[in-house]
């Protein structure tokens, strides 16, 4: 008998064995896995559990998590939320985080790798766990003059400082609270949300990084003549055929400068007086020549195509390719189907003034412990080059007269040398326009690079121009930098 | 009955052994563990207390000592009745027990139940009638061998009271299994005790059949098999198994009784034909159930495919199963800590998922904890088994602690998903009365079946 005995006990031993396997596969081995599960209340329960860091600008928090007696433990809260929801995004219990609260949720909710340690002093210390805090770039200064700028139009400001890349001021209109989304009751959170997301004008869109992107109509003319100059073959001065209507190479439709007519009189428009006056035939003309792809070339040095990390991610602008003719020449003054973000623009901007180096645009000024120790800070890091010193100087007096004597006249500021191109695209048929502007200044030491869009027209049709709509707006933030 | 025993008396570690057998020093190393034990099981209900409530709260903890006074009494008891009982089970279940309790009432506190609607108040009553009912049990059943005499009482008993829940008026169905009986507020699982009486049953009846079960047969391909009329008792057991997965819903039970039959018959006669015969008619069984029953086909479904969305949504999926396993996962190794989980997520959390509830506070490292005793408490069973002297009491021995090993694989395999789910309490731990009744039981039965072991003058364990 107690040879069957003994081995019963090792069937008992065997089902006790399967299950000190199962349980530590399940705690251990599976455990990320189970926690990661979109289905796993306990996961989203714990990103609440922690007292998450807050978002500062300029040391005071647009976004903190405050003490509630629900089960959340702690309620996430905006001041001025409107203000800056383009920049941090909201923190909901339904949804994934957006914005900062999204790109940083791991150093926010004190999850990241840098916090490993402070973790486990945590288990023996006891203490309530924290997140760290995130300093952002924006200067709530100009923050709010964009913001004032913009007005009730749609659209939006993207202001960089162009030798470090930090992100100053980054407005989206219509904008959103995200209060009502951050709210611990779900029903109310739900309705807050699916509210935003039905409105046609799409608040929830951050229209400086990401949506529906613009055609960028004659803003483009910029990364077309930095094609030009920069290839060594052609010069401000190389002069092309000046006629007041153009026939698209392979087809039967015929395009105009915007203004009507020729090219500032002549035979001949240089480039430069192409680009003063933002005239399309010479442009046309110059693409053609110019070939789809270094055009293609210098768009991606600019960033085109390519994944920027504000650390949000920049939805890529596009310059299409495999193009015939007639769609060369459309997409050489921003038609067709080149599409950009405001942040692309103000990168190109920003190349430009900065002697042809791009720098990596950046919101995160630095990171901060609980104690408000320094966990890391942001260093400037260059993106690209894509011009050279001399062509960035030519390509910055080709602006500053477009803003003293041409086509953005209305960016002028007493005193102060401004470069600047204005842009307006069309959408087809009927649609309203969109506008733009992005520019520089002051031209000799520049503080800060900016690019403005306005959608929908600005609510005047087919009537709105770059110059009457979007320069003004820039103009009102250039001068809440240069006023700092 | 072996001369194994005979010989380990002459072997050198002899002194160390013969020392152990002194009756005061067992008692006394079962005090020494208890008090540990108490402080345990005090430090539990505090620690949740501290970690769900931020504050300490009288009521249960005075109910945590009422229950370690009982305890305490039983130890007196087994000073002067029982004196020579194994030192460790008593210890063990008290543990196992308060572990329980705590991670019950962990559950009552985020639900916010207090008071007769508190499980964990209810826990500790039963628990305080169940250690009653194993004091008296220990009283009146001075040597285990009168049991014996009741072979065919039990049977009667055991049977009667798996039919209880079928009978019309008192029988309920909760869950989908009917296994219950009310009495007016009470419920109770039948099925639990159930357990006991057929162990006692298999026991008395192999021993007096085990000749004529395993010297005769033919051989056929190395194996021995029965004649065609000794099947006769495999093939009853396997019908009342078959049956209580059909009417009553219940797997699990089945699996348990059955399993509990199998094991016993195995050791009674050697022979492993019996073991595949049984396996083949049961699997036979469960998959015919799987085809045709609803029930248990959804059963196996949610097994397999756990975190398929369909199984997951539809009601009575595995929703639950889940849900238990990101409990676990949310404990990892060491755990939240005890009362900072939240076990609430789990349906069924005080009961079918306790080990779920404790493993999300006590991580992994709680639950090998937890293991470990179970296997500590059946290993200390089979010791009893392989040291008595009397075929029934090393047949009843090796019964109580294997339908206890194998009602631990049965649920817990369950919840982590070693084998598909079913409804069975974990001994011990679980919510509910008819459970602790009938665990306590099932220790006091070892604890005596171990003392007249080891009180036979010849004998040294």
């Amino acid at each position: 008998m107690n040879r069957e005995l003994k081995r019963v006990s090792v069937l008992v031993v065997l089902m006790f064995v399967a299950l000190f396997v199962s349980t530590s596969i399940i705690q251990v081995f599976q455990a990320d896995n189970l926690s990661a599960d979109p289905r796993n209340a306990r996961t989203l329960y714990d990103g609440y559990d922690v007292q998450r860091g807050s978002i500062l600008v300029a040391g005071q928090p647009v976004a903190e998590s405050v003490a509630s007696d629900d089960r959340y433990k702690y309620q996430r809260t905006y001041s001025n939320g409107e203000l800056y929801a383009a920049v941090t995004g909201y923190f909901a219990i339904g949804g994934a985080p957006t914005g900062i609260e999204g790109a940083l949720n791991s150093d926010l909710s004190g999850t990241a790798g840098s916090q490993f340690l402070d973790r486990i002093s945590r288990i023996v210390t006891g203490e309530a766990p924290r997140g760290d805090s995130v300093e952002l770039t924006i200067d709530p200064v100009v923050q709010q003059a964009a913001w004032d700028a913009l007005g009730d139009l749609q659209g939006a400001v993207v202001a960089v400082d162009p030798k470090t890349g930090a992100i100053l001021a980054m407005v989206s209109k219509p904008s959103f609270d995200p209060n009502p989304i951050a709210s611990h009751d779900s029903d109310a959170s739900d309705a807050a949300y699916s509210g935003l997301l039905d409105d046609p004008s799409q608040p929830l869109q951050n229209r400086a990084i990401e949506g529906d992107l613009n055609p960028p109509g004659s803003v483009f003319k910029l990364v077309v003549s930095s094609a030009a100059l920069n290839g060594g073959k052609y010069t401000p001065d190389s002069e092309f055929p000046n006629p007041s209507t153009y026939q698209l190479p392979g087809t039967d439709t015929f395009i105009n400068n915007s203004e009507g007519g020729s090219c500032g009189g002549g035979d001949t428009a240089t480039i430069a007086t192409a680009l003063r006056l933002s005239c399309n035939i010479p442009f046309a003309e110059l693409g053609g020549a110019l070939g789809e792809d270094t055009i293609a070339a210098m768009a991606s040095a600019y960033g085109f195509g390519q994944d920027v990390s504000i650390p949000m991610s920049v939805t890529p602008s596009t310059y299409p390719a495999g193009l015939d003719a007639g769609q060369l020449a459309l997409s050489s003054f921003g038609q067709y189907e080149d599409r950009v973000t405001p942040m692309q623009m103000a990168m190109v901007s920003a190349g430009i003034a900065n002697g042809g180096v791009v720098m990596q645009p950046n919101l995160v000024k630095q990171v901060l412990a609980p104690d408000l120790t320094v966990r890391s800070t942001f260093t400037p890091t260059e993106f690209s080059r894509p011009i050279s010193d001399n062509t960035s100087a030519t390509l910055t007096q080709m602006m500053v007269n477009g803003v003293e004597n041409g086509a953005a006249s209305n960016a002028r500021i007493d005193g102060v040398s401004v470069a600047g191109k204005t842009g307006t695209a069309e959408n087809g048929g009927d649609d309203p326009y969109t506008l733009w502007f992005t520019g520089f200044a002051p031209a000799d030491d520049p503080q800060v690079a900016i690019a403005v869009v306005v959608e929908n027209g600005g609510g005047l049709g087919q009537d709105g121009f770059g110059n009457l709509v979007a320069a003004p707006i820039a103009k009102q933030v250039i001068e809440a930098v240069l006023n700092r | 009955m072996s001369s194994g025993t005979l010989s380990d008396a002459r072997s050198p570690r002899s002194e160390r052994v013969r020392t152990m057998r002194l009756p005061r020093r067992l008692r006394n190393i079962e005090f020494l563990l208890l008090v540990a034990v108490w402080l345990i099981n005090l430090a539990a209900i505090a620690l949740v207390q501290l970690g769900a409530l931020g504050a300490t709260e009288p009521t249960m903890l005075g109910l945590t000592l009422l229950v370690s006074g009982l305890t305490f009494v039983m130890h007196l008891e087994l000073r002067v009745i029982a004196r020579e009982a194994d030192p460790f089970i008593l210890p063990i279940a008290t543990l196992l027990n308060g572990i329980g309790i705590a991670g019950i009432y962990r559950v009552d506190i985020a639900y916010g139940d207090s008071g007769w609607e508190s499980a964990a108040v209810r826990q500790v009553v039963w628990t305080a009638l169940a250690i009653i009912i194993a004091i008296l049990g220990l009283v009146f059943v001075r040597n285990h061998r009168v049991l014996q005499r009741y072979t065919y009482l039990a049977m009667l008993v055991g049977v009667v009271l798996l039919l209880l829940p079928m009978l019309p008026g008192i029988g309920l169905t909760i869950n989908g299994a009917r296994v219950w009986i009310g009495v007016g507020p009470f419920t109770f699982q039948p099925g639990e005790i159930a357990k006991i009486a057929l162990a006692v049953f298999f026991a008395g009846y192999l021993v007096t059949r085990r000749d004529s079960l395993s010297m005769v047969g033919r051989k056929f391909l190395g194996l021995k098999l029965p004649r065609i009329r000794d099947l006769g008792p495999i093939l009853v057991i396997w019908a009342l198994a078959m049956s209580v997965i059909v009417f009553q819903r219940d797997l699990g039970t089945a699996l348990l009784y059955f399993g509990l039959f199998l094991v016993m018959l195995y050791v009674a006669t050697g022979r492993f034909s019996w073991v595949l015969i049984g396996l083949l008619l049961f699997g036979g069984g469960a998959f015919v159930a799987g085809r045709t029953l609803e029930y248990v086909g959804g059963r196996l479904n949610n097994w397999l495919d756990a975190f398929d969305p369909v199984s997951y949504d539809t009601p009575g999926g595995s929703y639950q199963l889940v849900q238990g396993l990101f409990g676990l996962a949310h404990g990892g190794l060491i755990g939240t800590g005890l009362g900072q989980g939240m076990p609430e997520q789990t349906p069924v959390a005080q009961s079918d998922y306790i080990i779920a509830t404790l493993g999300e506070e006590l991580g992994l490292t709680g639950v090998f904890a937890i293991l470990a005793l179970y296997l500590l408490f059946v290993s200390r069973g089979f010791r009893i088994g392989f040291a008595g002297q009397d075929d029934f009491g090393k047949l009843l021995a090796v019964g109580l602690s294997f339908v206890v090993a194998l009602q631990c694989f049965v649920v817990i395999g369950g919840v982590t998903r070693v084998i598909p789910l079913t409804g069975l309490t974990t001994p011990f731990l679980a919510s509910g009365g008819s459970s602790l009744v009938a665990n306590w039981i099932i220790a006091a039965l070892l604890l005596r079946i171990s003392d007249s072991v080891r009180s036979q003058p010849r004998l040294v364990v």
